[in-house]
């Protein structure tokens, strides 16, 4: 549990990552703008699907990581935000092109789907026909004006395949599904695999999408969204909604046994030392749990600790008040008050934040004014997650 | 008996199978479905549950005999999962309400569904907007709590932990057709790691709405033989012409042997081995060589410890798409050459269609059902051999055999191969 542990040929190193958010893309860009004196100004869209507020991709040349403009075609914009940042992550392990290494890779995805076509589905409820024949109505709209290929442009597992078809990673291909939670089995996943000599390299990740009506009504149906303009965390009331701003971006992280990346010279960024998901049941607190998850990884020494709320009210107190409790000394960032939540993206999206500044020996700006200063360079950030409804995670990167 | 190691040949832990449940368009419960099953009965029929007007196909393996047909897939998902994670765990003499362990459940994605999408829009008939923008208003404004029920991905498998109390982050998985046996993999290694003494692995699909099958039609992956359902799925045979949707769930308890063992449970056969590979030639067809489905099948077959002599029969994906079977056929001869016509090879998706999310979860359990019973399952609706295809498919009669360890194949949309050896004896 200590930064003195033993180390080990199994032990898993970060040695890509790919992150792209309202900020920019790429671990440099993050880094520099939440160390730098801009940290805590948003990058935030407050108009464009009024009254929600959603924080935007930044401008993107997909070709630069999807060659292929059929291939960008067959994907709608969460599965292309994905496969573009898995290929930053790759580039950026210096992997990309690899075909030997990436033929052998494990694949695990966190992912949702949706992304509707909105035209077709206002066409249709915008009919003017009986309930009784909105049966009938819907079999010949959708037969005849849904694009036959938008059905795999939107289904889950198919982020995972187009990553296979682009990249050409092939050793395995997982796809966790369950919002928040699915980003923490997945990272759980990859790790228990190089863990236990299943596998040497894992790509794992998400994406998510925030700027289109059906996913920003997949919050609201729940009443979670924040109504009005962008506000940090703290000033967006109860009486303004639930408090969820969403965000376009994805995050990917290359794993790697120790000895798999000694072996071939790479760089690493950090060691993640431990992951942990639970859900809290059967009236157990959700705080009890997270605690008993940031326990169970090793947390207490963290200096530095990145918040995945969502920005749900209740989610953010439950984070905040676990990670007092276990990890008293760190401060405290939850970075979905610049980026908004990416939803299934959000824990990786934290850990790959966490292993972007162990590897630039940097230390997070305030992300909100008047946040607790870090002391110095961290030597250990603890990642957690409440998820906006349910699930909690935990995980521990350390400097190496 | 006894004298079985609890290490396999690489030192993991055996995998035990002390519980199986099963719900298809064919019944509910093992018992009846293997009567069906054996009996060469189908599942396949013309929809009732919405209208069919304007489809190109009209029929599937829908359950209609457990929810209403108001319910949402998620909800039905969740229904057909929870019969038969109750039978498999009550087989295995657990407690139905603090099972211990985790869960791994493929279930298929789900969102906002039409009847409340209309809903939805209807509530805000008043306003002077339209479409999202009048959806998203009323949703702020109402409690539409149920409907946000069922479009999360997390539901289902959240229910079942509450009430079958599993432990730790349920999965909720997907790797297409696939799912079924990806989450089998999942718990095999939970297992073989030493993260738990056992697990619930379950695969379950409620989804057949209008919009689901067209979407499938729209990719012409469905058969349209619409005058008699019951011979649309016919895999393996010159004229098939596409699959045939379909629902229904599958669950099994996995147990360390030691596990199994020290609480005295009846073992009902092995997990031996699990193997992977994904596809990066297209994201419909497989690779023009079959060299990801070949792979998948090595990498089973190294996973048990063995290699193709020891198989005895194959519950081939078949799905009677014409390139699928076609696929299949050249993979697996690839594998086993020309001993693979020596080889039962039967397709259960020609009684049951294929259950999509929960295929590799249900044909796993008529695997064991094949070695626990001596008897394998016919492929149906054959009557017109495709001479590309030289299978021994036990046409339309079931057969009586002695079999001893079963290859049971799952390759998906996507990519996403999974195949898996299941085995009276461990390796």
């Amino acid at each position: 549990m200590q930064a003195t542990a033993v180390r080990s040929d199994n032990d898993v190193l970060v040695t890509g990552v790919g992150l792209l958010s309202c900020l920019g893309e790429g671990v440099d860009a993050h880094v520099a703008r939440l160390s730098g004196p801009d940290s805590a100004t948003p990058v935030v869209d407050n108009d464009r699907f009024a009254p929600f507020a959603v924080h935007p991709l930044p401008e993107i040349d997909w070709s630069r990581q999807i060659e292929r403009r059929g291939d960008q075609r067959q994907m709608e914009t969460w599965q292309r935000i994905g496969t573009y940042v898995a290929g930053l992550a790759l580039e950026h392990a210096g992997l990309k092109g690899n075909e030997a290494a990436c033929g052998a890779m494990d694949l695990v995805v966190a992912a949702g789907g949706g992304e509707r076509d909105q035209a077709v589905d206002e066409m249709i409820l915008g009919s003017d026909v009986s309930r009784d024949a909105r049966g009938v109505l819907l079999n010949e709209k959708l037969s005849t004006e849904l694009r036959p290929t938008l059905f795999l442009a939107q289904l889950s597992n198919l982020l995972a395949g187009n990553i296979s078809i682009v990249h050409k990673v092939t050793g395995s291909s997982r796809t966790l599904m369950g919002e928040e939670g699915a980003g923490v089995s997945a990272l759980a996943t990859a790790v228990a695999r190089l863990k236990s000599d299943q596998s040497t390299q894992a790509l794992v990740g998400a994406a998510y999408n925030a700027e289109h009506p059906d996913m920003l009504l997949s919050f609201e149906l729940g009443r979670h969204l924040h109504h009005g303009a962008w506000k940090p965390f703290r000033q967006r009331g109860a009486d303004a909604g639930g408090g969820v701003i969403a965000g376009s971006g994805g995050a990917f992280l290359v794993l790697e046994t120790r000895a798999n990346a000694s072996a071939r010279g790479a760089r690493a960024l950090a060691e993640v030392t431990a992951v942990a998901g639970g859900q809290a049941t059967r009236g157990r607190a959700r705080a009890d749990t997270l605690a008993g998850l940031l326990t169970r990884v090793g947390a207490g020494d963290a200096q530095i600790a990145f918040g995945c709320s969502s920005g749900a009210h209740g989610a953010t107190a439950v984070e905040s008040d676990a990670l007092s409790r276990v990890a008293p000394d760190a401060a405290q960032r939850f970075h979905a008050n610049l980026t908004g939540t990416m939803r299934d993206a959000q824990f990786v999206f934290g850990c790959a934040l966490a292993a972007a500044f162990l590897g630039a020996n940097a230390s997070p700006a305030p992300f909100v004014t008047g946040e607790k200063a870090a002391s110095g360079e961290a030597d250990a950030i603890a990642v957690a997650v409440a998820g906006t409804l349910r699930g909690e995670g935990a995980a521990l990167l350390r400097r190496c | 008996m006894s004298q079985r190691p609890s290490t396999d040949f690489r030192g993991r832990p055996v995998v035990a199978i002390t519980g199986i449940g099963v719900v298809t368009s064919l019944g509910q419960g093992i018992a009846d479905n293997w009567a069906a099953l054996t009996a060469g009965h189908t599942g396949i029929h013309t929809i009732t549950r919405f209208p069919v007007d304007g489809l190109k196909t009209t029929f599937a393996g829908t359950i209609d005999f457990m929810a209403s047909p108001q319910a949402s897939a998620s909800d039905r998902t969740h229904l057909l999962a929870q019969a038969a994670v109750r039978e498999a765990i009550g087989e295995a003499e657990l407690p139905l309400d603090d099972f211990g362990g985790p869960l791994f459940l493929a279930a298929p994605p789900v969102e906002l569904e039409w009847p409340q999408r209309f809903a939805l829009h209807d509530a805000g008939a008043a306003g002077n907007d339209f479409g999202y923008a009048r959806m998203l208003r009323t949703a702020g404004a109402g409690d539409w709590a149920e409907a946000m029920r069922s479009a999360e991905f997390a539901n289902p498998a959240a229910r079942l932990q509450e009430e079958f109390g599993f432990r730790g982050l349920p999965i909720t998985l997907s790797t297409a057709c696939a799912s079924g046996a990806t989450a089998i993999q999942f718990g095999v290694e939970a297992l073989r790691r030493g993260e738990a003494d056992r697990v619930v692995v379950a695969g379950a699909d409620g989804s057949v709405t209008a919009e689901a099958l067209i979407r499938f039609s729209l990719l012409s992956a469905l058969s349209t033989h619409n005058e008699e359902p019951e011979k649309a799925s016919r895999p393996f045979s010159k004229n098939r012409d596409g699959f045939a949707m379909a629902e229904g769930a599958g669950a099994l308890v996995l147990e360390t042997l030691d596990a199994a063992r020290a609480r005295g449970a009846k073992v009902l056969g092995f997990l031996r081995g699990c193997g992977e590979r994904a596809d990066d030639f297209h994201r419909t067809r497989s690779k023009p060589d079959g060299s990801p489905a070949i792979a998948a099948v090595h990498a089973a077959l190294a996973d048990a410890g063995g290699d193709e002599t020891g198989i005895g029969c194959i519950n081939a994906r078949g799905t009677s798409t014409p390139e699928n079977d076609k696929m299949e056929y050249l993979s697996l001869h690839s594998v086993f050459g020309d001993r693979l016509h020596g080889i039962p090879v039967s397709s259960n998706k020609s009684m049951i269609g294929h259950t999509l999310t929960a295929a590799g979860a249900v044909e796993a359990i008529f695997s064991l059902l094949t070695i626990r019973n001596g008897v394998i399952p016919p492929t149906i609706n054959h009557d017109m051999p495709d001479p590309a295809i030289p299978l021994d498919c036990v046409p339309n009669v079931c057969r009586s055999a002695r079999v001893t360890t079963v290859l049971s194949n799952s390759f998906g949309f996507g990519g996403q191969n999974a195949c898996l050896v299941i085995a009276a004896e461990p390796a």
